[in-house]
């Protein structure tokens, strides 16, 4: 059981990058969700992405797939760079409007 | 030619009535001029038209008609037209001569006396209408018309005995004399409309002849004989007989000169016109009932006129019961006599009230000087010894006295003689001897109350408050009237023979028209009742003679001489003098039967709306109330709860899912994913 468990890490494959990158999403996720600085969030968001990245490569790596997963990521993380462009200029609205870049403070919308 | 003559006499007085009534004012003098002068113009054209008539026409009477309303024309019922005609007759064109006459000399009367009064020129054109309607009264040929000119006499009557209606007094006696006529303009109407229902016709030539011809209404004779005491009954109101008499006392409320037309020419005598109008179809029934009416009317009046002290009442009661002889003449078949007692009354009591007039005129002006206003100028225990400072109004007076107590020589004697001869005939041949005896004892009483009237006013010395030196005799516009009257109060104008008026032109003229009736129910016949009345004639003129001269004297005894006292009189009959003095307690008797009877019946209906018809109104409402409040709590309740219930609903709801509301984007992001994991759970 020991020896199947290191034997196991010691031969890397699809599996092993599957874990890494759900570790990186529940990071992402976790950085989201409890975050109070937009900042904080909006690089807890790139986690996730990048997390997904990882998926892509992972899965174009280890099946008949060719280059379509790298390809996308590629995408990917041009998108993500136009998000965090967009992203970062909401941001600096919401500091002129409220002086305050905490999400608990930012509750407008509050029922 | 005629005809035409006769319009412009009709419409004469209209024009002036049309003419003051709207421009009175704005005329100099407010027009009395104008209206006098058409006056004396209609009496100028009838006097005219009667000389033409009674030579050139004598018989024939001259109509002329045109159609004035169609009604329907089905060819089953006929086509019923309701004309308007002119029928000139003899007893139109002396009844025209009569009217215009009495008219004329009151309008100028009337300068005089009226003189300075608020509503000169509206005084001036009420009498035209009176005038108007009078002789419209006089000329119809049919009972249509003669019923609206004889409402037109009515409303022109109530105008101007109200005239002074600032008076309450003469503001209720124009309300009365207008109630009480309407009673007996009821029983006329139906009358009409008895006929008319069964003739279709309202043309009194068509009607007679019809009857004539053996046609009756209903076929029966009764309903003749009720159509005819119907139709009386409209006399008996407008000519103020029994028991419809008592609206004209109260008539004096209005200016004398209006008593002396009311009473003389226009109102009174249109009942009696009327009766000799329909005489051809009354029956033998109808006529004795109406001669009794005519017969109680002059004795009850005759009585009241002993005890009264008030010098128009006494002329008004005078009236009362000279209407009723000439009631009384027609009613036993004494036409002419009737009709000429009207006609020589009319000049004789128009003489009267104006004398009266005058003396009330100067009287009230001698009060004035002294300034009394509390003393009546009408009560004849204030005057006495007016003769020295009024002569010609005594003289005129003392003629017309005369007159009417029936003394030979005047015109009244020849009337009221030919009267009391008709009733003695009718004795004979009927047995009805009350009537001749009613007769002749009103006419001692008629002497006795004229004289005591007489020498109260102008004879012995002056009573009351007034100095003798302050009364004057009237202006010479209300002189010379007087004297007009007095020569025509004399014999010579109807009758050349001062003890018999049958050769005179008036009898000539006037003569009883056939009965129409069917044989059985005729009353007799003229030749017959002609002859019964030439056997009569010399007993009743030296009866009446006797008879007045009697009444003279005692009056003269009484209250010139002083031999008897009036007052131990009036207390050895105690009885009889307050019923008299009380006018037998009429109006008491009227206004506790009908006027509290009205008023109880009006007060037991004001219980019933009051109670029955507000408490079912009040009772609505009330349920409906009652409802509303239970329909307000359903509405408040249940309809409003149904809603707020809804509203809270969705408020609640609201608040409970805001609390999701945080505002936070990151809790968003936890349903997200929460939910995100939930559906990977149940589809995967």
């Amino acid at each position: 059981m020991e020896s199947t468990f290191l034997q196991w890490l010691a031969e890397p494959g699809l599996t092993h990058y599957l874990m890494v990158s759900a570790i990186l999403f529940s990071l992402g996720l976790l950085a989201v969700i409890s975050r109070k600085n937009v900042i904080m969030v909006l690089m807890g968001v790139e986690l996730i992405l990048n997390s997904a990245n990882l998926n892509f490569i992972a899965f174009s790596r280890f099946t008949e797939l060719a280059l379509d997963g790298q390809m996308i990521a590629l995408f990917v993380i041009i998108i993500a760079a136009a998000e965090a462009a967009v992203a970062l200029a909401i941001v600096l609205n919401i500091y002129n409007r409220f002086k305050t870049i905490n999400l608990n403070e930012i509750s407008l919308m509050k029922g | 030619m005629l005809i035409q003559l006769s319009l412009i006499i009709l419409l004469a007085p209209m024009l002036g009535f049309l003419v003051l009534i709207f421009a009175g004012k704005k005329l100099p003098r407010n027009g009395d001029w104008f209206a006098t002068g058409l006056i004396t113009l209609s009496f100028a054209l009838s006097l005219y038209l009667l000389i033409t008539k009674l030579t050139l026409h004598h018989g024939e009477a001259i109509t002329g008609t045109m159609t004035w309303v169609v009604l329907g024309n089905a060819a089953e019922a006929g086509s019923l037209t309701v004309p308007f005609g002119i029928m000139i007759d003899n007893l139109a064109a002396v009844m025209l001569v009569v009217v215009t006459l009495i008219s004329m000399l009151v309008h100028f009367f009337s300068v005089g006396y009226m003189h300075g009064d608020v509503r000169y020129s509206r005084y001036y054109a009420y009498l035209g209408l009176f005038s108007f309607s009078m002789l419209g009264i006089v000329l119809t040929d049919n009972l249509l018309m003669m019923y609206i000119f004889w409402e037109l006499v009515g409303i022109s009557s109530y105008l101007l005995i109200g005239h002074w209606y600032e008076k309450k007094s003469a503001s209720n006696a124009a309300n009365k004399a207008f109630i009480v006529n309407r009673i007996g303009d009821a029983g006329m109407f139906i009358g009409i409309m008895i006929l008319f229902a069964s003739f279709s016709t309202f043309a009194f030539g068509a009607i007679f002849d019809t009857v004539a011809a053996g046609n009756l209404p209903f076929n029966s004779t009764a309903w003749l004989t009720a159509a005819g005491v119907l139709i009386f009954c409209g006399a008996v109101g407008k000519s103020a007989q029994f028991p419809l008499h008592v609206w004209l006392p109260d008539a004096m409320e209005g200016p004398t000169p209006i008593s002396a037309l009311i009473h003389a020419a226009t109102m009174v005598a249109a009942g009696v016109y009327l009766v000799a109008r329909v005489f051809p179809i009354l029956t033998a029934d109808a006529l004795l009932i109406i001669a009794y009416i005519g017969a109680i009317t002059a004795l009850i009046a005759a009585t009241i006129a002993i005890t009264q002290f008030d010098i128009k009442k006494v002329l008004a009661y005078s009236t009362i019961s000279q209407l009723g002889y000439m009631i009384m003449g027609l009613g036993v078949g004494a036409y002419t006599a009737g009709f000429m007692h009207l006609v020589t009354h009319a000049s004789f009591k128009a003489g009267l009230f104006l004398g009266a007039g005058s003396v009330i005129y100067a009287m009230h002006n001698a009060l004035h000087k002294k300034n009394d206003h509390h003393t009546d100028a009408q009560d004849i225990r204030n005057m006495g010894g007016l003769k020295s400072r009024m002569p010609v109004t005594y003289w005129t007076f003392l003629i017309f006295t005369l007159a009417i107590s029936g003394i030979p020589l005047t015109s009244g004697f020849l009337s009221k003689d030919e009267i009391l001869a008709g009733t003695l005939a009718f004795g004979t041949l009927s047995g009805h001897w009350l009537l001749p005896i009613i007769g002749f004892a009103v006419a001692g009483l008629t002497a006795f109350y004229m004289f005591r009237l007489l020498i109260l006013t102008f004879h012995g010395k002056h009573a009351g408050t007034t100095s003798l030196d302050d009364v004057v005799e009237s202006p010479k516009v209300m002189t010379i009237p007087l004297m007009v009257l007095g020569a025509l109060s004399l014999f010579v104008f109807y009758s050349f023979n001062p003890f018999g008026a049958s050769s005179g032109w008036f009898f000539a003229a006037i003569e009883r028209p056939a009965s129409v009736v069917p044989a059985l129910m005729q009353p007799a016949t003229s030749a017959v009742f002609h002859d019964a009345v030439s056997s009569m004639h010399t007993l009743a003129m030296v009866l009446s003679i006797l008879i007045a001269a009697a009444g003279v004297l005692f009056a003269l005894a009484v209250y010139q001489w002083n031999k008897v006292s009036a007052d131990r009189m009036a207390s050895s009959l105690g009885f009889m003098y307050r019923g008299s003095l009380n006018k037998w307690y009429f109006d008491e008797m009227y206004g506790s039967v009908f006027v509290n009877g009205t008023i109880g019946i009006t007060k037991i209906l004001r219980w019933f709306d009051e109670n029955i018809v507000d408490g079912a109104v009040n009772g609505a409402a009330t349920v409906t109330s009652r409802i509303s409040v239970v329909s307000r709590w359903f509405d408040n309740t249940v309809v409003d709860g149904l809603v707020n219930l809804s509203a809270r609903l969705t408020e609640m709801t609201g608040t409970l899912l805001g609390k999701i509301q945080t505002g936070k984007v990151q809790t968003y992001f936890i349903y997200i994913v929460f939910s995100f994991i939930v559906l990977f759970f149940l589809f995967i």
